[in-house]
């Protein structure tokens, strides 16, 4: 209990606590549910008909370009939590500012940028 | 001892909450849409008001015969819904209820939680995934798209209010939090709250799910209690979202007359209601269109908002 990493003990206990709801959830489950599988019900679902091919089938991923941008724009918005907490202490005030429209002005950039270059569609 | 019996209590109340809160939002959520869309089903079981059909339902899943497809990846489809519904009892250790009223303080309380809530979405990705099903193939793809447009502007607009109250401790952030804070913070909650409604895959972005073009998504495959489980997790989250929205946004249990811990919960209730009533109102987006609406409104408006209260609180400081 003491010490920085001292509550992440009782975040961890309630992690516990979680796997067992879940464990007692299907356990009563499976004391009061029939099983009786047959090769029909295990069939794949697609409405009724019998399946066509495979589940896992090929496809094209057309948000890539989101990801990318998602993944640098996530990165930069992590650096904003430990800043956010000091920015405006004393002795930092206007200096930290002008960081933060520094940064801004990256990132709305960026964003900009990704706008004119038309790749916030639905390639 | 003392202090670990008090840690156990805690607990105790979290676990309590986490399973009583969202049975209430669900049986809210039956009864507010029946009588929008005067919808009779619900309304029928047990007489006044079905106040059955949530037992009922309970029972039914409960009763249900598990079927793992053949043709899917058992040990990841079996996993899924516990990786969907762990995160947000996690979350909910972190929200303070009243002063002094929460699971546990951590310092960075703030970053946990949305850090944690970032996981849930997994659970439907790797259900959507492991069933071998091309509904659920494209649910699980919907839901990865959907992760790219709403988790940034969530992450800004929970920062814009981190810088305000200068800690990521939520009881801190609640302590510091001011009336006028509202008109400032305006802005940053109504992202945080529309980036929240497409991390918790409702209507108006259900997409992911979407039953009238691909059945039910991840979850086409699922049944009994695993597919419970899912819907546990789904109104779990609402609470947690709308709690998080409450405690950053609406002053948690700041309020005239009534205790700390009724204010919170008051406010918690009616975000849940604003959650329903929503989902009656608006018709469905495109996958594209929520993109769209989170690059170019979402993420422009977040930014602003970190601007606006950069600005004010470097004015305003001593």
């Amino acid at each position: 209990m003491h010490g920085y990493f001292g509550p992440y003990a009782v975040v961890g206990a309630l992690l516990a606590l979680g796997v067992v709801i879940v464990c007692g959830a299907l356990l009563v489950n499976r004391l009061l549910r029939p099983n009786r599988p047959t090769p029909e019900k295990l069939a794949t679902y697609e409405c009724g008909v019998d399946p066509v091919g495979e589940g896992w089938a090929q496809s094209q991923v057309r948000y890539y370009v989101f990801t990318y941008l998602y993944v640098v724009f996530a990165v930069d918005a992590v650096f904003v939590f430990p800043w956010a907490t000091v920015f405006a202490d004393p002795g930092f005030g206007t200096a930290t500012l002008a960081e933060m429209f520094v940064f801004l002005g990256f990132v709305a950039l960026g964003v900009l940028y990704a706008w004119r270059k038309r790749v916030l569609a639905w390639a | 001892m003392a202090e670990v019996l008090e840690a156990a209590l805690r607990l105790v109340l979290v676990v309590a909450a986490f399973l009583v809160l969202p049975l209430i939002a669900g049986q809210a959520e039956h009864k507010v849409m029946a009588h929008m869309q005067s919808r009779l089903g619900p309304m029928y079981a047990g007489g006044f008001h079905g106040w059955a059909q949530l037992i009922a339902d309970g029972v039914k899943f409960a009763q249900k015969e598990d079927v793992i497809p053949a043709a899917a990846d058992r040990r990841v489809f079996a996993l899924a819904p516990a990786v969907a519904l762990v995160p947000y009892l996690l979350v909910m250790v972190v929200i303070p209820v009243a002063p002094g009223l929460v699971g546990v303080d951590l310092d960075a309380g703030l970053f946990f939680a949305l850090a944690v809530m970032g996981v849930g979405v997994l659970g439907s990705i790797m259900a959507g995934w492991s069933s071998g099903n091309k509904y659920s193939l494209m649910g699980g793809m919907r839901s990865a798209a959907q992760l790219m447009a709403y988790e940034l502007p969530l992450v800004l607009a929970a920062s814009s209010v981190a810088m305000a109250a200068g800690t990521l401790s939520l009881p801190d952030i609640v302590g510091a939090w001011q009336w006028w804070w509202l008109p400032w913070q305006a802005i940053g909650a109504v992202v945080f709250f529309v980036a929240g409604l497409a991390e918790l895959r409702r209507p108006p972005f259900d997409m992911p799910i979407a039953d009238s073009e691909i059945i039910m998504g991840p979850m086409t495959e699922y049944t009994g209690m695993r597919f419970a489980l899912f819907m546990l997790a789904e109104y779990a989250g609402i609470i947690v979202l709308c709690a998080l929205t409450t405690v950053l946004f609406l002053g948690g249990w700041h309020g005239p007359l009534l205790p700390g811990v009724v204010w919170t919960l008051l406010k918690t209730a009616l975000l849940v209601f604003v959650v329903i009533w929503v989902r009656v109102s608006y018709p469905r987006l495109r996958e594209d269109q929520l993109q769209r609406l989170a690059w170019i409104a979402l993420v422009p408006l977040a930014l602003f908002q970190l601007a606006l209260t950069g600005v004010v609180r470097v004015l305003l400081a001593p």
